[in-house]
This record gives C-alpha cells, sequence and structure tokens, in this order.
C-alpha cells in the first residue's frame, strides 16, 4: 500500500473519532434527553465488538481449529469475570497447545 | 472543583498499564495484516480507541473505499458523542474552549469513567494529566506489539493474534450474562454478521458495512425493546 493511502486513511480515522468526542463538547449544553438515542449508543459499543469479533476470531489464526479453541476458552474466562489480560493470555495459550497438537498430528 | 494535574496523573496511571496489554496485542494485529510500525503506532497516537483501530485495520487491510471508512468510524466511534456530552456537563465553567479542543482528544471509555466518579466538577489540569499516561501506554505499547509482531516467530505471533479478540469478549461476555438486553444486542450483532460473512450474496457487502449493518440493527433493537433509564 502506497504511504499516501496509508496516511489518508489514518486522517480519516483520526479526524473522524475527534470531531465526535469534540462536537458535544463544544456545541452542547444540555443532556441528550431522548431515550431512544440514549439506550441505542449505549449499546452500540457491544454490538460493535460482538460483530467484530464473530466471526472474525476464527480466522485470526494460523488454523482455524486453534481459533475455536482460542474462542472457546476465552469465552469461559470471560463468562466467569476473569480480568481481561487473564482471558487474552489463556486464549493465546489455547492457541498456541493446539497448533502444537495439530502439528505433531 | 477537581483541578489537580498530579491528582489526574496518580488517577490515570492503571490505565495506562491497562492500555499496554490491549495496545500491544493491538500492535502485533497491525502488523500481522501488514502495516509498518510508525503507521500502526501513528495511528494509536492519533485516535486512542480500541474497537474504532481494529476496525480501521481491518479496511486498510481490505483497500475499503474512503468513503467506508468515514463512515463506519462514524458508527463504531459514536459512543464517545454520548460521554462528551455527559463530560461537558462535568467540566467546570473555568475550562475555556481551547481546553476542551486538548480535552475532547482524551476521552476513551477508561478515561471518561474515571473521570466521571470524581466530585464535582473537573478542570483542565486534572484532565489534562489524567490523559497523559494512558496516551503514552496506548502509543507505546503499540510501537512495541508492532516491533513485536515483525521478529517474533509465526507461532508466537498466531498466538497472539487471538489476544485482542479476547480482550473484546472480557468486554462482552460479563455484561451479556448480567443483562438480558445486552445478551439480546450481542446475539444478535452475532448473527448478522455470521449472516453478512458466510452467505452467498451477502457476503460481497464490503466489512466496513457489514459491522455497521449488524451493530446499528442490534442496538436499535436493543433500544427499542430495552431502553435504558437514565443512572444520574
Amino acid at each position: 500500500m502506497k504511504t499516501t493511502t496509508l496516511l489518508i486513511y489514518l486522517f480519516i480515522m483520526a479526524s473522524v473519532t475527534y470531531l465526535i468526542r469534540m462536537a458535544p463538547l463544544m456545541l452542547i449544553r444540555k443532556k441528550i434527553e431522548n431515550k431512544f438515542v440514549r439506550s441505542f449508543l449505549y449499546y452500540i459499543p457491544y454490538a460493535v465488538l460482538a460483530a467484530m469479533t464473530v466471526p472474525a476470531i476464527f480466522t485470526a489464526t494460523a488454523s482455524v481449529y486453534s481459533a475455536l479453541a482460542g474462542f472457546a476458552v476465552g469465552v469461559t474466562f470471560a463468562f466467569f469475570d476473569k480480568p481481561l489480560i487473564i482471558v487474552a493470555s489463556f486464549s493465546c495459550c489455547a492457541v498456541y497447545i493446539t497448533e502444537i497438537i495439530l502439528k505433531l498430528l | 472543583m477537581q483541578n489537580s494535574f498530579k491528582k489526574g496523573i496518580k488517577d490515570g496511571i492503571p490505565i495506562g498499564l491497562g492500555y499496554l496489554s490491549v495496545s500491544f496485542a493491538f500492535g502485533i494485529s497491525a502488523t500481522a495484516l501488514g502495516l509498518p510500525v510508525w503507521g500502526s503506532a501513528l495511528m494509536s497516537l492519533t485516535n486512542l480507541t480500541s474497537a474504532g483501530q481494529v476496525a480501521g485495520l481491518t479496511l486498510i487491510a481490505a483497500c475499503a473505499a474512503f468513503v467506508e471508512m468515514v463512515l463506519t468510524q462514524l458508527v463504531i466511534n459514536s459512543r464517545y458523542f454520548l460521554m462528551s456530552v455527559s463530560l461537558s456537563q462535568k467540566l467546570h465553567s473555568s475550562v475555556t474552549p481551547l481546553q476542551k479542543l486538548g480535552i475532547a482528544f482524551g476521552i476513551t471509555d477508561e478515561i471518561f469513567a474515571v473521570s466521571m466518579m470524581q466530585k464535582g466538577s473537573l478542570g483542565a489540569k486534572y484532565f489534562y494529566g489524567l490523559m497523559l499516561t494512558p496516551i503514552i501506554g496506548w502509543t507505546s505499547g503499540t510501537f512495541l506489539g508492532a516491533a513485536a509482531g515483525e521478529i517474533l516467530p509465526a507461532s508466537i505471533i498466531s498466538a497472539l493474534s487471538i489476544a485482542i479478540y479476547g480482550m473484546f469478549l472480557a468486554v462482552i461476555i460479563p455484561p451479556a450474562r448480567k443483562s438480558r438486553a445486552v445478551l439480546i444486542v450481542v446475539a444478535i450483532a452475532v448473527a448478522l454478521s455470521c449472516l453478512l460473512t458466510y452467505t452467498p450474496v451477502l457476503s460481497l457487502v464490503p466489512s466496513g458495512f457489514a459491522i455497521m449493518i449488524c451493530a446499528i440493527v442490534a442496538a436499535s433493537v436493543g433500544a427499542l425493546l430495552f431502553p435504558k433509564e437514565d443512572e444520574e
């Protein structure tokens, strides 16, 4: 990818993200009263993260099987409210171990 | 009014440390997708958001249209709009418009949460202190992860590539377990996302628009069926 193209992407990302954060701070005095809009914005992060994680997680590693293992471990640890870094670490371990097993088969 | 720069720094350190691991995971993924190390570091320095940056990575890797990038970033980062509205009320009247321009840059989930927990109104100095270590942590973590991604062996990279998704799981699953509304939103988003990835015709929808559609539909259903009461 050309450097200029990458820089344009980065510029777009940075500008849009910044404008979203800056506009209300500069322009809005009152709270958002509309219940639908408030609720919508509350649920958006969960919807976005969910949509981005599944099914992309299944192609994130070298093999679908190791990704599945990592996913299963991640979901389990997250289900038990384990800290961010624990969930991630154990998912990574699951992937690594699964790939070793696959190589031995 | 809470306006101690030192207290800001103190409150920001745990956030900055936490950001080191998430941004490291992001850096690994960024290099795996072909981004140069300087690109990943610059992205983190200028964006300060994990979800938006991961989505950005996907679009860059797919050479998405610039318009798609704009719209996707708008949807994914839309929650900062709400946080900014809340924060605008929390800031002390002495905060100048110029200072607000600087403060706006640091509105992340964690920084916002900590700032809202403070008693009384917030001054610019406190917020600047609060932002500092997270920005440093987020950028340097990315740099380290991106650089590591270029020298670590493939087996380790493969394992680490799942880290960022593991972290996303850690963010969405506990609330989904506690709240039926969040669970349903997550389920709808996942179902639509799979539909748009695997169904023959629908899989032609570019990834940015796909994420947007899934998120907007899922969040709208949530907002319609399970409106959220104002917590103040």
